[in-house]
C-alpha cells in the first residue's frame, strides 16, 4: 500500500503520543475501536478554566492510518474549544492524510475518538 | 548488505541463475524454440526431446514415472483440474468432498465451484497447532466420499501434514487424495512409490524456477482418471491442451532437478537460520508462534507480536518483505482465516507477521530483521493502548470494546 508523505510523517514521528490523567475533572478520554477488528484509539484531552483543549495525547493500536488519523487529531483539537473541536469531520483527516478507500474507516474511528473523549469531559463536568 | 531483503521466500522465490541460463536456451532462433508437437521437423523433435527431460527431472524428484506428470500452468490450475476433474469424473460414484478450512483459495475456491454444482463439502477443522489429524479425515469419510484434497505444507503456518498416513485410510477406503505440494516440493522428501497419493499439484516458483509454470501429478498404478478443464489439441493425453511452453517447462525442470540434488544441504542451512530468527526473538514478551515447530518446513516462520498492528509494523521494516496476517494488508478487512481456523483471536490474527526464509538468505540479513523486529515492537508498543493494559494487569477479554 503506497502511503502519503503526511501519513508516513505522522508514522515515523508521532506527535503526542502518551497519556494524561484520566480521573482529572478537566481530562476527557475517549476509548474506541477493538482489537478484533484490527484498531484502538485512545485519545485524551485536557482543557483549561475557558473551556479550550490545553492539551491532547494519544496511544492508538492499528495500522499507519489509524496512528496518522490519531496524531493528526491531536495536533488539531489543541487550541480549540470543546464546541469547534467536535465540529471536526473525518473527511477533512481523510483529506489532510490523503488516505486511500480502504482506509477511510480510520479517520472514522479518529473522529469517534474525538466525541467520546468530549462526550466524557462534559459527562464528568455535569454538563451531559 | 543490499536492500531491501527478501524474505518473503513463501510468496515466491527469484529463478535461479542456473534455471535462468537454461530457460534463455529455449527462445530464440539459434535456440530450442520449436512447437514440441510439430512431428516434421527437427524444430519440434527438440523441444519434445527437452520437455521429456523436463518431465523426468520433475518426475525424479518425487520418485515417480515421468509418464504420470502433466503440464500446467502452475498450481493454481492443477488444483482445479486435480479436484474439479477427480470429482466430475467420478460423480456417478457420489458428489462428496472433504478438504480443510486452511487450504489455498484455489483448493477452497474450486470445492465452492462444485458446491454450486450440487456437490457437498466437508471442510476439516485444524487443531490448535495447525495440524490436520489422519483421525479427523477418516471420521469424515462417507460412502459417497470420492476425494479428499488437503495441502502438503501450508503456505502461512509452514505446518506439514501427514500425507503419508491420509494416504493410507483413503487408499483402504477407495477414496482418491490430491495433495497440493506447491509449498513442500523440494523442501520436504516426497515419495511417490511409498506414499499413496494419487494427485498432487506443483508450482515452479515457489522453488527458483519461472511463474506462469506447474505440473500435476496423476497417478498410473492405481490408474486415475480426469476430465479434463481445457480442451484443444489434447496435448498432455487429453488431460491438459495447450502448446507446451518449452523455455518454462526446460525452467521448471532444472529448478526441481537442483532442489533434488542440493534440499538436504539447503534445509540444513535454512533450518540454521529459521532457527537463528526464532531464538533472536525468545526474549521478547509475548512474541507467540503460529503453527508448530515440531511437524514444520524449515524455511517458515510465523510469529504474533502481541498488542502490535501487523501492517504497522511492516510499515516499520520498510527495509524488508515480509508478509502479515493482518487485515489490513489485504482489501478484505478480515485477518487471515488460516490464523483464524487455529482458533487464534483476533489480535493475535492481526499481529502476525510471516518470515519466509530461502536459498539466498543470509544470517547478516536475519540478523539485521531481528534488530529492527525488536526496535519496531518496542516502539509500537510504546504507542499501543493494548500494551499499556496488558501491563497494567487488565484482561483484554474482559473490556466491553466498541466494535466498528
Amino acid at each position: 500500500m503506497a502511503y502519503s508523505d503526511k501519513v508516513l510523517d505522522h508514522y515515523d514521528n508521532p506527535r503526542n503520543v502518551g497519556v494524561l490523567d484520566d480521573k482529572a475533572l478537566n481530562v476527557g478520554t475517549g476509548m474506541v475501536g477493538a482489537p478484533a477488528c484490527g484498531d484502538v484509539m485512545r485519545l485524551q484531552i485536557q482543557i483549561n478554566d475557558d473551556g479550550v483543549i490545553e492539551d491532547a495525547k494519544f496511544k492508538t493500536y492499528g495500522c499507519g492510518s489509524a496512528i496518522a488519523s490519531s496524531s493528526l487529531l491531536t495536533e488539531w483539537v489543541k487550541g480549540k474549544t470543546l464546541e469547534d473541536a467536535a465540529k471536526i469531520k473525518n473527511s477533512e483527516i481523510a483529506e489532510e492524510l490523503a488516505l486511500p478507500p480502504v482506509k477511510i474507516h480510520c479517520s472514522v474511528l479518529a473522529e469517534d475518538a474525538i466525541q467520546a473523549a468530549i462526550q466524557d469531559i462534559r459527562k464528568k463536568r455535569g454538563e451531559d | 548488505m543490499k536492500l531491501p531483503i527478501y524474505l518473503d521466500y513463501s510468496a515466491t522465490t527469484p529463478v535461479d541463475p542456473r534455471v535462468a541460463a537454461r530457460m534463455a536456451e529455449c527462445l530464440t532462433m539459434d535456440g530450442v524454440f520449436g512447437n514440441a508437437a510439430s512431428r516434421s521437423h527437427s524444430f519440434g523433435w527438440q523441444a519434445e526431446a527437452a520437455i521429456e527431460d523436463a518431465r523426468q527431472q520433475v518426475a525424479s524428484l518425487i520418485n515417480a514415472d515421468p509418464r504420470e506428470i502433466v503440464w500446467t500452468s502452475g498450481a493454481t490450475e492443477s488444483d482445479n483440474l486435480a479436484i474439479k476433474g477427480c470429482a466430475h469424473f467420478n460423480e456417478r460414484k457420489g458428489k462428496h468432498v472433504i478438504t480443510s478450512k486452511i487450504e489455498h483459495k484455489a483448493v477452497l475456491d474450486s470445492c465452492r465451484q462444485l458446491e454450486r454444482e450440487g456437490y457437498e463439502i466437508t471442510y476439516l477443522d485444524p487443531c490448535a497447532s495447525g495440524l490436520i489429524e489422519p483421525q479427523a479425515v477418516a471420521d469424515a469419510i462417507r460412502d459417497d466420499t470420492t476425494l479428499v484434497s488437503l495441502m502438503h505444507v501450508n503456505n502461512e503456518i509452514g505446518t506439514i501434514t501427514d500425507i503419508a498416513a491420509i494416504g493410507e485410510i483413503c487408499r483402504q477406503r477407495g477414496v482418491f487424495f490430491h495433495v497440493d505440494a506447491a509449498q513442500s516440493a523440494g523442501k520436504v522428501k516426497i515419495d511417490m512409490a511409498e506414499m499413496k497419493v494419487d494427485l498432487m499439484s506443483f508450482s515452479a516458483h515457489k522453488i527458483y524456477g519461472p511463474k506462469g509454470m506447474g505440473a500435476l501429478y496423476v497417478r498410473r498404478k492405481p490408474r486415475v482418471r480426469i476430465e479434463a478443464q481445457t480442451h484443444g489439441g489434447g496435448h498432455e493425453r487429453g488431460m491438459r491442451s495447450g502448446t507446451l511452453p518449452t523455455h518454462q517447462i526446460v525452467g521448471m525442470g532444472e529448478a526441481f532437478r537442483i532442489a533434488h540434488e542440493e534440499m538436504d544441504d539447503e534445509n540444513t542451512r535454512i533450518l540454521a537460520l529459521r532457527n537463528r530468527l526464532w531464538e533472536g526473538f525468545s526474549d521478547m514478551e509475548e512474541a507467540h508462534l503460529n503453527g508448530t515447530l515440531e511437524q514444520h518446513v524449515a524455511g517458515n516462520l510465523n510469529v504474533s507480536f502481541a498488542f502490535v498492528e501487523g501492517e504497522s509494523l511492516i510499515m516499520a521494516l520498510k527495509d524488508f518483505a515480509v508478509s502479515s496476517g493482518s487485515a489490513c494488508t489485504s482489501a478484505s478487512l478480515e485477518p487471515s482465516y488460516v490464523l483464524r481456523a487455529l482458533g487464534l483471536e483476533d489480535e493475535l490474527a492481526h499481529s502476525s507477521i510471516r518470515f519466509s526464509i530461502g536459498r539466498f538468505t543470509t544470517a547478516e540479513e536475519v540478523d539485521y530483521i531481528i534488530e529492527k523486529v525488536l526496535a519496531a515492537v518496542t516502539k509500537l508498543r510504546e504507542l499501543s493502548p493494548l500494551w499499556d493494559m496488558f501491563k497494567a494487569g487488565v484482561d483484554l477479554s474482559t473490556v466491553q470494546w466498541a466494535a466498528h
